[in-house]
């Protein structure tokens, strides 16, 4: 890999505002997907019990509300709105088949028509899901506390795991990942790595989105700020 | 001038271009090296090929969406893609054939669909006009690209009376069948 852009100096402290903030890109990454951003933001978790326990009833009562807006017809259609067009564009872009790898919001609504209604998956996996179905923007979390520094995206090395764990799994060179000033932390549009997923008990999380060319800033932002809403609120 | 001589020539050209201010390989002061412009080029290249591969998934995607379920989105052949990454020039050649190819097969298959369609239309008119030609023809209205369970019929009016006189129009069905199924026979009561 070529050098990556290095992380900001202050690496590792933690932001002094909740704001989303636009991550640091690899500069082969930048030069062959220009568009591409990610933008993250810390959140104080203020709703008591577990992040991934029972959602509280006003969390469930907005799933089943989407539920009833997501029908049949939406689904199919749900390919030509422009942000989750721009979602299959992109995939196409770093290699991937939408109709194989489904993007978030496909596969969220795809999920909705198998099992006829979006399921509560805990807390956590609610507030996500919910600003996807609201933006049709994918938001992550991570666990704030295990993260060293700025997030980012750059393509992975020869032999780096995912996580900083020594039993992580090993990614192959090449792959699109986000990644920390120490470590790859989650494939781009992916999975986490193990260690890094909020557990439980988190208190402190980190949010990031993945920006694509042809979505407005204002759609990620605005999912982001559904999930601090939700997870702000005490 | 012996291949040693040349040989020795070549091995001191870098030497040579700070002196004569000119690179060896003759570009001109300023210009950017070779590999650069290859890299350039090539970059170039892989982003044309996105830019095919954005408006034949655009086109896919529309395909998909106006002929739904009529015409199913199609399986992709081949191996499964592995993760996301930075997709060589060939990698993206052969992503954009494979799309380009499967455009085309969609594009065929709505083509044909149209035909099927324009081909109903044309059986309802004839239908309409003279249903005594068509006796219990159906025509279901999912062939016209029309949603629904609706078939169109031709049948006599009143019944018998209707076949023997020759009155003959043509109907449509009330539509899809309840979730409950049919309506159960009149008869006696079950006996509990």
């Amino acid at each position: 890999m070529s050098a990556s852009r290095p992380p900001a100096p202050g690496a590792g402290q933690p932001p002094t505002h909740s704001e989303p903030v636009a991550g640091w890109c690899a500069r082969e990454v930048e030069e062959e997907l220009p568009g591409l951003r990610l933008l993250s933001s810390d959140v104080e978790v203020a709703r008591s019990g577990s992040l991934t326990g029972t959602a509280p009833p006003d969390i469930k009562a907005r799933l089943r509300e989407l539920s009833s807006r997501f029908r049949g017809a939406r689904a199919v259609g749900l390919r030509r709105e422009p942000v989750p067009a721009a979602y299959r564009v992109f995939f196409r872009h770093i290699g991937l088949d939408p109709d194989v790898v489904r993007t978030p919001i496909e596969d969220a609504v795809l999920e909705r028509m198998l099992r006829g209604g979006f399921l509560s998956g805990g807390l956590l996996d609610d507030v996500l899901l919910i600003a996807l179905l609201d933006t049709a923007v994918p938001v992550w979390a991570l666990d704030a506390e295990s993260l060293d520094g700025p997030l980012g995206i750059r393509p992975s090395r020869d032999g780096e795991r995912l996580g900083r764990s020594p039993q992580a799994a090993p990614l192959p060179a090449g792959r699109l990942v986000v990644a920390d000033a120490s470590s790859a932390l989650a494939i781009l549009f992916g999975e986490l790595g193990a260690e890094h997923r909020p557990a439980s008990r988190s208190r402190r999380l980190a949010l990031f989105s993945v920006q694509v060319p042809g979505v407005p800033t204002l759609y990620v932002e605005e999912a982001m700020w559904s999930c601090r809403l939700a997870l702000g609120r005490p | 001038m012996t291949n040693r001589e040349q040989a020795v020539i070549d091995s001191g050209a870098p030497a040579l271009r700070g002196i004569a201010g000119r690179p060896a390989d003759g570009r001109r002061p300023g210009a950017p090296p070779v590999e650069d412009r290859e890299q350039v080029g090539e970059r170039a290249a892989r982003g044309s090929l996105r830019a095919q591969i954005t408006r034949l998934e655009r086109e896919q995607s529309a395909i998909v969406a106006e002929t739904f379920p009529h015409i199913a989105a199609p399986r992709p052949a081949g191996p499964a893609p592995s993760g996301p990454c930075l997709p060589s020039l060939e990698e993206l050649e052969r992503s954009r054939d494979r799309l380009a190819g499967r455009v085309q097969e969609l594009r065929g298959l709505a083509s044909d669909r149209a035909e099927h369609e324009r081909r109903a239309r044309q059986q309802l008119e004839r239908m309409k006009l003279e249903p005594g030609r068509y006796k219990f023809v159906r025509l279901p209205v999912s062939d016209l690209g029309q949603g629904g369970c609706g078939v169109w019929e031709v049948r006599p009016r009143l019944g018998l009376i209707g076949m023997l006189a020759g009155w003959w129009q043509v109907k449509l069905s009330s539509g899809c069948p309840l979730p409950r199924g049919r309506r159960p026979r009149r008869g006696p009561f079950p006996q509990t």
